[in-house]
């Protein structure tokens, strides 16, 4: 696969192709297997994203520890805010639905992550259902999210533990805004610029969970992973240009990453995880998991 | 080389890929030792194991493992329901491993009839696992590829042998690595293989005088 996002643009751009083609074709020759073999595991990938948004939606879904679950179906359900009847409240509520399902040990994608995997099926799922765009779409944009999520792990890390949150929520978000641009009908230029504004809005962003578990503050960093994906698709397609390239981006998330204090990275030690409320709750809540 | 295909994905149970993905797949790793579901087994859990693993599920993904349940099952859930019912008897304990060992880290002590193995592994991150010591010899495969390992008498040509009745069968050899705890003691077996091996292959190996025991671990990965 690519190790710059800025060869991929070039080359696709050079060849008249879109940035799915390309990933496509790339894995293809990578592993050996054909551009339809692909093209169905994303598609079960899909499946899995869907079923995922529809569970999450109910609101009957806890974690283990009870410190998250039922937010999703108040967004479905709940008293209307200034974003009431957009495709962003509805992305909000997937994005959550899908993280509830994971705290509960339900089944999803992990893409880039277990953490991260409500980013990508509630940006990509909530605009097609908004603009009836059909599977071919969807599954496309999935290739052109691999492709930059494998440029990140070249260049970065998609790990929390690694490069704190902004490597897992923030690299969830910046997938899902190139692969909306494109989806959307974005050349590859802007996908490279959807996808840097996107991640310079996550960058520095700590990894800093409650207790050491994927639930709080990981269910709304999805949630806010998605507002900052559709940040960066709603300005790259009205023509804006980030300034300093998106491989440039990439690489110094990467260098942040390994400049954070452990503290900041998936152990618990700080941030949310430290405060006087993060550590009184996880320290109830372990011990009400001992007890069930 | 990065697939996009390990960006998207895997399909699996939440909440982590290294806490709950990594380690069912280090169960199934360790249910392969004894060909088939322990009827009791050990699990000394170390360092973010131990600490956050309750949380994550791991203790049921670890168990789901040995069971057979793979990490997109949803079973894995409830997998200390159905361990009862199907009675595996399972027992955890939290302890401190080798200071060097890697923080997402388990030692499984597993008994099926008359088999009994040890083995040691740790959750890397996104799911993936590395094996490094079972019964007492230090060993390193991923579960990326089918595997077979084996224990054999210390005799000439037992490397030759093995590869020749693996190449009958039409497979490729991906690595093969020999370990063993001193000169002239047993011969530790890892071969990892890039297609899937039929019973038949193992049960030859099984068939040869010299070897002790050989088991097949299916690949674990997507």
């Amino acid at each position: 696969m690519y190790k710059s996002l800025a060869d991929a643009i070039r080359d696709a751009e050079a060849r008249g192709i879109s940035l799915s083609e390309l990933a496509l074709e790339t894995e293809s020759k990578d592993q050996g297997r054909t551009v339809a073999d692909i093209r169905n595991a994303l598609q079960r990938a899909l499946d899995v994203m869907r079923g995922a948004v529809a569970q999450g939606m109910v609101g009957d879904l806890y974690s283990a520890s009870g410190l998250v679950g039922g937010d999703a179906a108040k967004l479905r359900l709940g008293p209307a805010g200034p974003l009431a009847g957009t495709p962003f409240r509805d992305i909000l509520a997937r994005a959550l639905a899908v993280q509830e399902v994971n705290a509960a040990m339900g089944v999803i994608v992990a893409a880039p992550t277990a953490g991260g995997a409500g980013v990508l099926p509630a940006v990509l799922t909530g605009l097609a259902e908004a603009r009836h765009i059909g599977d071919d779409a969807l599954v496309s944009a999935l290739a052109v999210a691999g492709l930059i999520g494998a440029v990140i792990a070249e260049r970065a890390s998609l790990s929390g533990a690694e490069g704190g949150c902004q490597a897992e929520t923030g690299a969830a978000a910046a997938m899902a805004a190139g692969a909306a641009t494109e989806m959307l009908g974005g050349t590859p230029s802007q996908v490279g610029h959807a996808t840097a504004l996107a991640m310079q809005g996550t960058l520095g962003l700590v990894c800093d969970p409650l207790g050491g578990l994927v639930e709080l503050p990981c269910v709304f960093r999805n949630a806010t992973g998605s507002a900052i994906a559709l940040t960066g698709i709603e300005l790259a397609m009205a023509g804006v240009e980030f300034k300093i390239p998106v491989d440039e981006v990439i690489d110094v998330m990467g260098e942040i990453g390994k400049s954070m204090d452990v503290r900041y990275r998936e152990t618990a030690g700080g941030g949310l995880a430290a405060t006087p409320t993060g550590r009184r709750l996880a320290k109830e809540r372990l011990v009400q998991i001992k007890r069930s | 080389m990065v697939s996009l295909l390990d960006i998207i994905g895997p399909v699996m149970v939440g909440p982590s890929s290294s806490h709950t993905a990594g380690a069912c797949r280090i169960g199934l790793l360790a249910r392969g030792l004894v060909g088939g579901t322990p009827e009791k087994a050990k699990l000394e859990l170390h360092g973010s194991f131990a600490r956050t693993g309750e949380g994550h599920g791991t203790d049921k993904a670890l168990v789901g493992g040995l069971m057979g349940f793979r990490p997109d099952d949803e079973r894995l859930r409830t997998a200390l329901e159905i361990a009862e019912k199907e009675g595996l008897d399972y027992r955890f304990e939290k302890t401190t491993l080798d200071e060097n060992a890697h923080p997402n880290t388990v030692r499984l002590t597993v008994e099926r009839g008359d088999r009994h193995a040890v083995m040691t592994g740790s959750s890397l991150g996104a799911g993936r696992v590395l094996v490094t010591d079972i019964d007492g010899y230090p060993v390193e495969f991923t579960g990326n590829s089918h595997t077979i390992v084996l224990v054999a008498e210390d005799v000439r040509g037992s490397i030759a042998r093995i590869a020749q009745l693996i190449a009958d069968e039409g497979l490729n050899i991906a690595t093969l690595r020999l370990t063993r705890k001193e000169r002239g003691g047993d011969a530790f077996m890892v071969v990892e293989i890039d297609e899937s091996p039929g019973e038949s292959l193992r049960d030859q190996i099984r068939a040869l005088p010299w070897v002790r025991w050989a088991f097949r671990l299916d690949k674990v990965s997507a």
